[in-house]
C-alpha cells in the first residue's frame, strides 16, 4: 500500500464509521434524474427540516439509485434500533408519518416497507428476499445507492481506489492489462468488443499523448445506466480509467457526456475535482511517478456523436460525423493522437477486475459472455428501473422475476432491446438468454441494456415508425445510403401507417434496406434497417392488417405521429449573413 | 452582444481544460439561450475557424437555437418509452393548449414547445422538461397543470 492510500483510507475509514455511529441516523435518498422528477429533492428537503425539527442527530444523503425505481421516491434509513430499511414510494407529505414509525419509534411495519437490509423484522421481508433486489449482483452498481456521490471518502471506504493502489505500487502494466483480458470483459457500449483485445491495440501506440476516452453520450431512449453510474458513483468510472491509462501506456482521459444532463454532468466534474485535490488524479498519482489527467467534454444534441469517430470528431469540437477507418483510433484518435474508447460501464467493472481477479469475473456469466448486464427496464412493465444483473438468465426470467410482469393483467407482446438501432423481439423467443451471441441469433441485440416491453395494445407498425423516425432524425447525413435511405423508409412507413401502403412498399423498403447496409459508413446506417427488418421478421401480421384491411390491428396507429423539425436550421436561418465578405 | 459574448468566452477559457468551436458554442448557448449572429462571429474569431466552421458546427447539434427565447421552454419526450406510456396525449394536449401544431414559439413570445428525443428519466415516464425542470409520470391533467403554473404562477 501506498503511504498516500494509507493516509486517504484512514481518513476514509473514519467518515465511514461515523456515517454508522449508533447515535445517528442516516437517511439516504434516491435523487437521480428519474427520482428529481418526482420530487426527490423536495423530500430530502422535507427529511432535513423534520429531523432538525426534532433534534435528531442524522445526516440526510442524497444517493444514486439502488434501481428499485418503480418505487421513487426511495429512501433507506438506518438506525440502531432497526438497522437498515428500505421505504418506498415516500412521498413529501408521508414524511413526517415515516420519521415518526421508523426513526423514532422503531417501528418498520408502515405500508411503504420494502425491506430490511440487516435485521430480521416480523412482518418485512428481508431484502435478500425482495425480487428486484435479491437477483441481482451489483458489481459495477456495487457502491450506487449505497454512498453519497459527492464525497470521494466514501467510496475510498468502500475498497476504493484500492486496486489503483495495489497496480501502482505492486504491478506491472501488463499483469494489469493480462487481469482485463483474463476476466473476459466485452464492451458494454452495444458492440461487445473484448476490453482486453482493444486496450492491447493501444499499448504499443507510441506516446506521451494518448487518450481514452470514456462515452457517456447515451442517446438511447430506454437506456439510463450510463447517466445513472455517473450520478451514483463517479469516481468508479475514473478509477477505471486511471487503470486503463496505467495499462495502455495512455497520458488523458476525457469523459464525454451530452450537455443538458446536469445531474451527471456536476457529479463528474466534482469527483473529478476531489480527485485531484487527493492526488488520485494528475501528476504523480498516489506519490507514484505515474500521472494522468482527466477531464469532461460536454456534446451538443446529435445521437451519432456516440459512435466512436464521431465521438472523436465532436471531442475535437467539429460536427459529430464519422470518420473512415482505416486508420483505426489505436493509431490516429482525437486530435491526431492514438486512442481508446470504452463505454462508461465497461470502465465501471475495471477496478473490481483488478482487485479482485480476472478469474473472478471470468466465474459469473455463461459461454463468451462473462459477468453481469445492466439492464433498464421501461415500458409496459410493473418493476421499471435499472438491475444489474448475471448474464445467463432468459428474457422471461428478466421479464417475470425481475420486472414483475407486465401491468393491467395484458399480454407481452414485443420487446424493444438495445436502442432503436436494436429492433423488435416478438414474445415467443423469451426463452433467448441473455448472452451476446444468443440475443444476436433470435435477431435482437442487449446494445445498452436497454428493454422496452410493450403490450398487446401496441401496434408494431406504430413503434417501428417511431424508431424510424428517430433514426432518420439523427443521421449525420455524411452518407447518402443512411441519409436517403432513412428518409425514404420514414416515408413508406407513415405511408403504411396512415392506411396508404400497398404490398410493393415492403419489398421497396427490404431494398434499401439492402442499399443501407452495404453502403453506410457507421453503425448507424449499417443498422437503421433493424427496426423494419425485425418488425417484418416477427409482427408481419401487424403490417398486413394494415395493408390488407386499411386499419390497425390495435388503434395505436390513430394517435398523432410527432416529427421534430426534420432538417436542421435551413437557409433562413443564415439570412443574417449580409455581407459575404464579412470580415473578422 | 458582441461584448458579452466575449465575456463569456473568456470566462469559460479560465475555467475549461480546452475549447473548442463546440464547448465555446455550447457556452454561448447555455448563458444567453439561443446563439445570436454576433456569437457566431466572435466564436469564428476567438478560435481562429472561419465563420462558415463555426456555423457548421451550431447548425449541426440540435440544442441550439439561433433566434431570441421565449420565456419558457417546454419540451416533450417523445422516445419509444414515453410514447407507449401516452406521451403523444400529453404532447397533444400542450400544442393544442397553446395553439400550436408542431414544434415552435407561440406568437407573443412567451412559451415555446420542442420534442426531445430523451430526456434521461425513462423509468417515470411520460416525461416533460419545463425551463430545463425534468417533471416525469406525467398525464395531461398533470402536465396540463404545470403548464399553467408555469404561465401564471399563483
Amino acid at each position: 500500500m501506498t503511504e498516500a492510500y494509507k493516509n486517504l483510507r484512514s481518513r476514509a475509514d473514519e467518515i465511514w464509521a461515523d456515517l454508522h455511529d449508533p447515535e445517528t441516523v442516516w437517511v439516504r435518498i434516491g435523487t437521480t434524474i428519474c427520482g428529481r422528477s418526482i420530487n426527490a429533492l423536495g423530500v430530502v428537503e422535507t427529511f432535513r427540516a423534520e429531523l432538525a425539527r426534532r433534534g435528531i442527530k442524522s445526516v440526510v444523503s442524497e444517493v444514486g439509485c439502488l434501481g428499485l425505481c418503480y418505487a421513487e421516491p426511495l429512501v433507506d434509513i438506518r438506525t440502531a434500533g432497526v438497522g437498515r430499511v428500505l421505504l418506498g414510494p415516500v412521498d413529501v407529505d408521508a414524511v413526517s408519518g415515516v420519521v415518526d414509525n421508523v426513526i423514532v419509534n422503531g417501528n418498520v411495519n408502515v405500508p411503504n416497507v420494502i425491506g430490511s437490509f440487516e435485521k430480521t423484522i416480523e412482518g418485512v421481508p428481508m431484502m435478500s428476499e425482495v425480487p428486484g433486489w435479491s437477483n441481482q449482483h451489483r458489481i459495477a452498481l456495487r457502491n450506487v445507492g449505497q454512498i453519497d456521490p459527492g464525497d470521494s471518502f466514501q467510496y475510498i471506504a468502500n475498497e476504493g481506489y484500492a486496486a489503483l493502489d495495489v497496480a501502482l505500487s505492486e504491478k506491472t502494466p501488463e499483469e494489469v492489462l493480462t487481469e482485463v483480458r483474463s476476466s473476459g470483459l466485452r464492451g458494454r457500449g452495444g458492440a461487445f468488443f473484448s476490453t482486453g483485445t482493444k486496450w492491447g491495440f493501444l499499448v504499443p501506440s507510441p506516446g506521451p499523448e494518448k487518450y481514452i476516452l470514456c462515452n457517456c453520450e447515451e442517446g438511447d431512449p430506454g437506456a439510463y445506466n450510463d447517466k445513472g453510474i455517473l450520478e451514483g458513483d463517479p469516481n468508479t468510472v475514473i478509477e477505471g480509467l486511471l487503470l486503463a491509462g496505467f495499462a495502455t501506456g495512455a497520458s488523458n482521459g476525457i469523459i464525454f457526456i451530452r450537455h443538458g444532463h446536469d445531474g451527471p454532468i456536476s457529479r463528474t466534474k466534482e469527483a473529478i475535482r476531489q480527485a485531484y485535490e487527493l492526488g488520485l488524479v494528475g501528476k504523480n498519482i498516489l506519490g507514484t511517478d505515474y500521472s494522468f489527467d482527466i477531464e469532461v467534454s460536454l456534446v451538443g444534441e446529435s445521437y451519432v456523436s456516440g459512435e466512436e469517430t464521431a465521438l472523436m470528431e465532436a471531442v475535437e469540437g467539429k460536427t459529430a460525423r464519422p470518420r473512415s477507418r482505416p486508420p483505426f483510433p489505436a493509431a490516429v484518435g482525437v486530435w491526431g493522437k492514438p486512442s481508446n474508447i470504452n463505454n462508461v460501464k465497461t470502465l465501471s467493472y475495471v477496478p473490481e477486475i483488478v482487485r479482485r481477479g480476472g478469474e473472478w469475473f471470468n466465474d459469473i456469466g455463461v459461454n463468451l459472455s462473462k459477468g453481469t448486464a445492466i439492464l433498464c427496464l421501461s415500458g409496459h412493465i410493473n418493476r421499471r428501473g435499472m438491475y444489474e444483473v448475471e448474464l445467463g438468465m432468459t428474457l422471461q426470467q428478466v421479464m417475470d422475476e425481475i420486472g414483475g410482469g407486465v401491468p393491467g393483467g395484458r399480454q407481452i407482446k414485443m420487446l424493444q432491446t438495445g436502442g432503436p438501432l436494436g429492433g423488435l423481439l416478438s414474445a415467443d423467443k423469451m426463452d433467448t438468454v441473455l448472452d451476446f451471441e444468443a440475443m444476436r441469433a433470435a435477431g435482437a441485440i442487449l446494445g445498452s441494456g436497454g428493454i422496452i416491453y410493450g403490450d398487446d395494445s401496441t401496434c408494431a407498425v406504430d413503434l417501428t415508425r417511431l424508431l424510424i423516425a428517430f433514426c432518420q432524425f439523427e443521421s449525420c447525413g455524411k452518407c447518402f445510403p443512411c441519409r436517403l435511405g432513412m428518409t425514404h423508409l420514414l416515408d413508406m412507413i407513415e405511408r403504411i401507417r396512415g392506411g396508404e401502403g400497398q404490398q410493393e412498399d415492403l419489398d421497396l423498403m427490404r431494398r434499401y434496406g439492402e442499399s443501407m447496409q452495404a453502403g453506410s459508413l457507421c453503425g448507424h446506417g449499417q443498422l437503421g434497417f433493424n427496426p423494419v427488418q425485425s418488425a417484418f421478421r416477427d409482427f408481419m401480421a401487424d403490417f398486413l392488417v394494415h395493408i390488407n384491411e386499411n386499419r390497425c390491428p390495435t388503434g395505436s396507429c390513430s394517435q398523432y405521429a410527432a416529427n421534430p423539425m426534420r432538417t436542421r436550421p435551413g437557409p433562413e436561418a443564415t439570412a443574417f449573413i449580409t455581407d459575404p465578405y464579412l470580415r473578422n | 452582444m458582441r461584448e458579452v459574448t466575449r465575456a463569456l468566452l473568456q470566462e469559460h477559457e479560465n475555467v475549461a481544460p480546452r475549447t473548442t468551436v463546440l464547448s465555446c458554442l455550447l457556452e454561448v448557448q447555455e448563458n444567453l439561450h439561443y446563439v445570436p449572429e454576433e456569437a457566431i462571429v466572435e466564436v469564428a474569431k476567438y478560435t481562429g475557424h472561419s465563420i462558415n466552421d463555426v456555423w457548421g458546427v451550431a447548425s449541426f447539434y440540435t440544442n441550439f437555437r439561433f433566434t431570441p427565447p421565449p420565456q419558457h421552454m417546454v419540451e416533450v419526450c417523445w422516445g419509444p418509452t414515453c410514447h407507449l406510456l401516452g406521451a403523444m396525449d400529453v404532447l397533444v394536449a400542450i400544442q393544442s393548449k397553446l395553439g400550436l401544431e408542431g414544434e415552435g414559439d407561440v406568437p407573443d413570445g412567451v412559451i415555446g414547445l420542442k420534442y426531445n428525443t430523451c430526456l434521461g428519466a425513462c423509468s417515470q415516464g411520460p416525461v416533460i422538461s419545463v425551463d430545463e425542470k425534468i417533471t416525469g409520470a406525467v398525464t395531461v391533467e398533470t402536465a396540463l397543470s404545470v403548464l399553467e403554473e408555469t404561465l401564471n404562477p399563483s
